[in-house]
């Protein structure tokens, strides 16, 4: 059975039940209490579990990833909330030097069993709070690094990651919140970490998506299917560890590929994406692995240019017919 | 506060010599000065700061032989805050601090050798060569590593000291941190922080007077730092780093205060390093009358001085305590060297602490 809810009420729904399983889970973050959280996914938990539980924090994200690591390594479970993607910035150095270090370095001696969520997204925001990085913590050894796109892996993802003995980067979209889907019902809802799905299947390229790139995707794949194209989609929930097998058995039978994402071209994690397709499917591509990516540049604030930037959907569908132009399609 | 009178003896200023001496010092002190301490408390003390000593002279050793790779940070001069500030607090506080860790981890009953080894990057060192100096860790002694971003771990206390809190363990969380990280953003963050959740966290700032090279006056417009604590409604006191009874004091009260439900309180220890900020430091900002000076308050001889006038000790059973002492540092120096390199099989081990499986993205990176 399953219910029809927002990404918003998953997460919520997914917080709500791994604190009424842990007594150690916790919540830290700005403005969760009171304000609700600043995409209303923590409503009402500090009335439910009390200030304790569901802790204000100043504005310090440093210090709140660093008290989280504090607090897991004294047995809790923390949940931090940094209210989006570029604050995580003033906390980079606790994501990279003390949350994906100390199990490794101190030779597994303890580990740091923590959640980061945050936020990427844009809508006239302009350039400082318009930004994703998640190539950049896929990148660092000892982090995990999760990206769901609908409300029944939000929350599955969620609740597993609160249970994971390792840091997750939760990395939510702000353009998802309100988009409704179908969840299994019940509190034991689980999505594995470190596994992608074949969200739609199909013989003629590969999407490889995540995120709000996975609604694109879909909808491009609806479009080229009309006109006789078959696109399988790929949906990568989590980025490291990476499922490449799942993207390279898709690969083996379309034999083309286009990986999509938001970040920056340059250095974004579809280029890390585009370099395993392209070192572990050589022999069996049709064409070079297409990118949809953000344009090197900051996200201007003015409608007109924000548009021209964003990837969407008709991105997706230029960037499948120009591959399909190239080498001998039968 | 006792002040040192004794000189150390040149060059390594070895204790048997600097006790003699100090058997000759005229001057009377009231045993109520030691506070109370018992003799065989006193007499560990003694044989702790030697230890760390003796250990980091022969560590200085190794790293001139290359058996000591990257960064070594030698922690003579300082010995009496760590040994005065963990008989201040429990065996079982927890334990957080920067990357001059190596005394704080022997006073904390890491052994030698392990120690040593970690040093040695060998398989045998306490984190398994994988930390090495700056890096020394033991979580069954609640030693929650050496850090070496500075202020990094400053914070990383506030948090465990609010589980400590949660989980009503009666434990509190001694923060240490050099002066030089109270300039950076995550010193005042953690000070806020611990402040607004009353955290029983005592911050220890070890005042050497120099950030690598770069003096107090360089860095801080206030001139005493327990005035930073001023700005978070903090408690806070400052201490004589030179000598281990007034550090122990200090910290006992800190401690107490934090474990009363109390909050948190700063302590400035006062000290001097007698040697370069890490072993590659020619030592440029600072005069030879400066360090000459400093070096006359050497805790360790100050100390012998007045266990003898006390009569705790003799010369001749601190002597022997120096031998053991020695004994000891030997042995683990020995240790470390027939210890094997950590086994290349194990690289990747510890990188997640749930399993990824044999066929997991990161075992497939290893293309030896």
């Amino acid at each position: 059975m399953t219910v029809e809810i927002s990404y918003r009420e998953a997460l919520h729904q997914a917080l709500r039940e791994e604190m009424q399983r842990d007594g150690d889970v916790v919540l830290l973050g700005e403005d969760i209490t009171g304000y609700g959280g600043s995409y209303a996914v923590t409503k009402g938990l500090h009335e439910e579990f009390g200030l304790d539980r569901v802790m204000e924090t100043p504005i310090a994200e440093a210090g709140i990833v660093a008290t989280a690591i504090g607090m897991s390594m004294g047995g809790m479970r923390p949940v931090a909330e940094l209210m989006t993607v570029n604050f995580a910035l003033l906390a980079l150095d606790q994501i990279v030097n003390n949350a994906a270090k100390f199990h490794y370095m101190f030779n597994g001696q303890w580990s740091v069993p923590i959640v980061v969520r945050t936020v990427s997204g844009f809508g006239q925001l302009a350039a400082t709070h318009s930004q994703t990085f998640e190539g950049w913590f896929a990148s660092v050894p000892g982090l995990k690094v999760v990206m769901p796109a609908t409300p029944a892996d939000a929350k599955g993802l969620l609740k597993t990651a609160i249970r994971d003995p390792d840091p997750v980067i939760f990395i939510e979209h702000s353009l998802l919140y309100s988009k409704r889907g179908a969840v299994p019902e019940g509190d034991d809802h689980l999505v594995p970490i470190g596994e992608a799905a074949v969200v739609r299947e199909g013989g003629d390229v590969t999407i490889v998506a995540y995120s709000r790139m996975l609604l694109e995707a879909l909808a491009a794949a609806e479009e080229l299917s009309a006109e006789g194209v078959e696109c399988e989609v790929v949906d990568l929930r989590t980025l490291r560890p990476l499922d490449v097998d799942t993207i390279v058995q898709s690969v083996a039978h379309t034999h083309r590929a286009v990986v999509c994402g938001e970040d920056w071209r340059t250095g974004g994690f579809g280029a890390t994406l585009a370099a395993e397709v392209q070192d572990r499917c050589f022999d069996v591509l049709d064409a070079p692995v297409a990118r949809v990516a953000m344009a090197d540049v900051p996200l201007p604030y003015a409608r007109n240019l924000e548009r021209l930037l964003i990837p969407t959907a008709h991105s997706v569908t230029e960037a499948v017919r120009s591959l399909l132009s190239i080498g001998g399609r039968s | 506060m006792a002040k040192a009178t004794s000189r150390p003896s040149t060059s390594r200023g070895r204790a048997q010599r600097t006790g003699e001496k100090a058997a000759a010092s005229p001057r009377r002190r009231d045993r109520a000065a030691l506070r109370g301490l018992d003799d065989e408390t006193l007499l560990l003390m003694y044989r702790q700061m030697l230890l760390i000593r003796r250990f980091e002279e022969h560590a200085a050793e190794g790293y001139a032989q290359a058996k000591i790779g990257g960064f070594l940070h030698l922690y003579i001069g300082e010995e009496a805050v760590a040994v005065g500030a963990l008989h201040g607090l429990r065996n079982d506080d927890h334990l957080i601090t920067h990357y001059r860790d190596h005394g704080y981890a022997l006073v904390r009953g890491c052994d030698p050798g392990q120690v040593m080894a970690e040093l040695y990057g060998r398989a045998t060192g306490v984190v398994g060569g994988r930390g090495g100096s700056m890096h020394l860790a033991d979580a069954s002694k609640h030693f929650w590593g050496g850090h070496a971003i500075v202020g990094g771990h400053i914070p990383v206390a506030v948090g465990l000291g609010v589980a400590q809190q949660r989980k009503d363990t009666g434990l509190v969380v001694l923060d240490v941190f050099g002066d030089g990280a109270t300039a950076i953003g995550m010193f005042h963050e953690a000070m806020n922080m611990a402040m607004i959740w009353r955290a029983p966290v005592v911050f220890l700032c070890e005042n050497n007077l120099y950030g690598m090279g770069a003096q107090l006056a360089e860095q801080s417009p206030v001139k005493q730092l327990v005035d930073r604590a001023r700005g978070y409604n903090m408690p806070a006191a400052q201490c004589d780093g030179m000598d281990p009874v007034d550090t122990y004091r200090v910290v006992r009260e800190a401690g107490e205060h934090a474990r009363r439900g109390e909050g948190p309180f700063f302590v400035e220890a006062l000290t001097y390093r007698f040697r370069g900020h890490s072993m590659a430091d020619p030592e440029m900002y600072r005069t030879r009358d400066e360090v000459r000076e400093w070096r006359a308050k050497d805790p360790i001889p100050a100390f012998a001085a007045r266990l003898t006038e006390h009569g705790i000790a003799d010369d001749k059973r601190l002597k022997q305590i120096d031998g053991e002492v020695e004994e000891q540092v030997v042995a683990a120096v020995r240790f470390a060297d027939e210890s094997p390199p950590p086994d290349p099989a194990t690289i990747f081990d510890h990188l997640y602490a749930a399993p990824l499986g044999p066929a997991a993205p990161e075992r497939s990176e290893i293309r030896p």
